[in-house]
């Protein structure tokens, strides 16, 4: 995974809350084996619309979206973050993100940044009123910022950690294999095994 | 400290204790018992498994089936999208390669893989189970601790059976009384989550509770706990009791003998203990209870059947008022509306959500005998090949397709449309799945959450209608 610290690029104000996965990438586009070459399938439904935000310059060219709470609602769907990070998106802010969008988030190097409602509203006004304005994601203070506006937000310490250092989650875990095998010889003998099967 | 029932599955599946105390603590690492795997979420879960030279740890717990992207028509013959037959053809390579167990579209075992993992007994009591799906909370229903999970999560667990995960605050659901008839588990879970809205579970379990779930049969526990993930929870449970030993007795891959009997003593302590605390209480009065349904596109714009749509004003949050205001907009409703005057064009029974047998017992008693509004269609599409074997053998296929319904193959089909079954721009649905997100169904389709009586019923008279809403069976058609 490639380390963030921080990041500066044209915000995207996406006023709508509850942006479920199913808007960010449609089903239709998960048929693919690949985990890449997803940009033409972010927000393909309201990519439609010529008056829709990404279709419109400067955001085209955006990588910080600032969209509305409950943002990643739904499916567990990885595609979603694979899409916004296909596209160009480094980060997205939002007041609230639904539990598997951000670990699925927090695994591929995007950075999730949990902010106030209130700087939200604030900063969208910033990039409605002026097109074009670069926000700035420092992940080392954990600050926001974007004209005048200076504003904190929240990455649990771990996330925070692992996307400053771009450390894999696997070889992290693999390092405690010893205890893994230690745990799986204390399983009880009823818990279930998938092998060999057993039919009705 | 007392324990609630999710802390104790939690503890007892802790590898290795994250470093640290409070906001500051690292993730524990989680032992996972049970990984179900299916051919969306994990071609690039293998993929990187290849390419790092990895091994998938713990075949003997894992197993695939095919789901969500198989056509529901025509199994015998090669699925005629190209992508769709390469995905699934992935899936075939990639457990053959890894020694996983599968099963294939036109295998009795084959279905939705949170219907066939509880079928098979492969689900049990104080178990942790994940898929790369969030549905997945469905087998919470045998107090077990399940949630969804995204594909670089898979390969997490493909590689090493564990899950880093920071402990969740608990949430607990009191349903307290009796259901009225034509009231269901659906119409419970979707009443929660208007209550708490789409985001009131993050980062909480939830565990349902009180005298109205303790009577919930097996398979309508297993309704409620697959929504949590719609109220914003990875993870719903309801503690195991006499219902679910019933189920569980003599399911394939139930333990036997000896071995029954300490799982069953193990089971017993699988409780929230009396002293312990919840982070947050949630009440729902069962007596009170209407059949509901949703209006708008998230799961938390829902109604009583019997009101009104409502109106944007009626919401004093101004994100949510934006909301309704674009839900009416896609839905073509206007506030004021009678719920019961809305006329759809689709019905939909079927989903990891209401597909079981339950589900299809349930809507062919409102149907039997009586006739399909002309201007529907009717999709019944059995949540397993299992389900459908065993509908057959009670002749509910009959009774569906003399309704004038079709009679599918199993899959999650049009819940999320990922294969032929789609609605079309415009068209309206009645659907027993979970989701009503904008084009969910297909795109431009407007679809509103119901329960399968409601489906059923609305099948019959083509506006959305709970079975109260029928003409007596004293008038039904001699076909009874």
């Amino acid at each position: 995974m490639e380390k963030f610290s921080t990041h500066t690029g044209i915000g995207v104000p996406l006023r709508q809350s509850n942006v479920d996965t199913d808007q960010i990438i449609p089903a239709v586009y998960l048929k693919r084996i690949t985990r890449t070459g997803f940009e033409d399938a972010l927000f393909a439904a309201w990519r439609k619309d010529p008056a829709f935000i990404l279709n419109q310059a400067p955001f085209n060219a955006g990588s910080v979206l600032v969209a509305g709470p409950d943002f990643g609602t739904g499916s567990s769907r990885e595609h979603a973050v694979w899409a916004l990070k296909d596209y160009g998106f480094k980060t997205v802010l939002s007041s609230r993100f639904a539990d598997i969008f951000r670990g699925n988030s927090g695994k591929q190097g995007l950075l999730a940044a949990e902010l106030a409602q209130d700087d939200i509203e604030l900063i969208w006004k910033v990039l409605e009123n002026a097109p074009g304005t670069e926000v700035t994601v420092d992940l080392v203070s954990k600050t926001v910022m974007c004209g005048n506006i200076v504003a904190p937000f929240e990455i649990d310490d771990y996330t925070r950690w692992r996307l400053l250092e771009g450390l894999d989650d696997i070889g992290l875990t693999l390092q405690h294999e010893e205890d893994i095998t230690t745990y799986e010889a204390t399983r009880p003998a009823f818990k279930p095994k998938t092998l060999p099967a057993r039919l009705s | 400290m007392a324990k609630t029932l999710a802390e104790k599955v939690w503890d007892a599946h802790v590898v290795r204790k994250g470093d640290g105390e409070g906001a500051n603590a690292q993730p524990d690492l989680l032992y996972i018992d049970l990984h179900l795997v299916h051919e969306v979420t994990s071609p690039q879960a293998f993929e990187g498994l290849r390419l790092a030279g990895r091994k998938l740890r713990r075949p003997d717990l894992t197993i695939a089936t095919e789901d969500h992207n198989t056509p529901t028509l025509d199994i015998d013959k090669p699925i005629a999208d190209l992508t769709s037959r390469t995905q699934i053809q992935t899936l075939r390579n990639n457990c053959a390669e890894f020694g996983v167990r599968l099963h294939s579209l036109g295998d009795a075992e084959q279905g939705i893989v949170h219907v066939v993992g509880p079928q098979l007994g492969l689900t049990q009591p104080g178990m942790t189970v994940v898929c790369g799906d969030s549905h997945t909370s469905t087998h919470g229903a045998f107090g077990a601790l399940a949630m969804g999970i995204g594909t670089s999560e898979v390969e997490h667990v493909m590689a090493t059976q564990t899950l880093s995960l920071k402990p969740f605050k608990t949430m607990a659901i009191n349903v307290e009384g009796t259901l009225r008839p034509g009231v269901s588990a659906k119409d419970i879970i979707l009443a929660v989550i208007a209550k708490i809205g789409t985001g009131g579970g993050q980062g909480y379990v939830l565990e349902y509770r009180g005298s109205a779930i303790r009577a919930l049969s097996m398979e309508a526990r297993m309704t409620i706990c697959n929504m949590s993930i719609e109220a914003g929870a990875r993870a719903g449970l309801v503690a195991p009791d006499q219902t679910t030993y019933d189920y569980m007795h003599g399911r394939p891959h139930a333990p036997q003998g000896a071995e029954w009997d300490a799982a069953v003593e193990y089971w017993n302590t699988l409780r929230t203990e009396d002293d312990a605390t919840f982070d947050v209480e949630v009440d729902l009065d069962a007596d009170t209870l209407e059949p509901f349904v949703t209006w708008g596109t998230n799961p938390g714009q829902g109604v009583s059947l019997s009101s009104k749509v409502p109106s944007p004003e009626d919401f004093g949050d101004e994100n949510a008022k934006a909301a309704a205001e674009r839900a009416l907009q896609y839905m073509g409703l206007e506030a004021g509306t009678p719920m019961k005057e809305i006329r759809v064009d689709t019905v939909f029974l079927g989903s990891c959500t209401n597909s079981r047998m339950e589900d299809l017992r349930a809507a062919a008693d409102v149907i039997r005998g009586r006739t399909k509004d002309p201007n529907i269609r009717m999709l019944v599409v059995p949540g397993s090949a299992r389900v459908r074997l065993e509908a057959e053998a009670e002749g509910l296929d009959k009774v569906f397709k003399e309704f004038g319904a079709e009679w599918r193959f199993a899959g999650c089909s049009m819940c999320l449309g990922m294969n032929p079954d789609q609605l079309e721009v415009g068209e309206r649905c009645a659907s027993t799945s979970n989701r009503n997100f904008e084009g969910r169904q297909g795109k431009g389709g407007r679809t509103h959450l119901v329960s399968p009586v409601v489906a059923a019923a609305t099948a019959v008279r083509g506006t959305l209608s709970s079975p109260s809403d029928l003409e007596s069976a004293a008038v039904r058609t001699s076909a009874a």
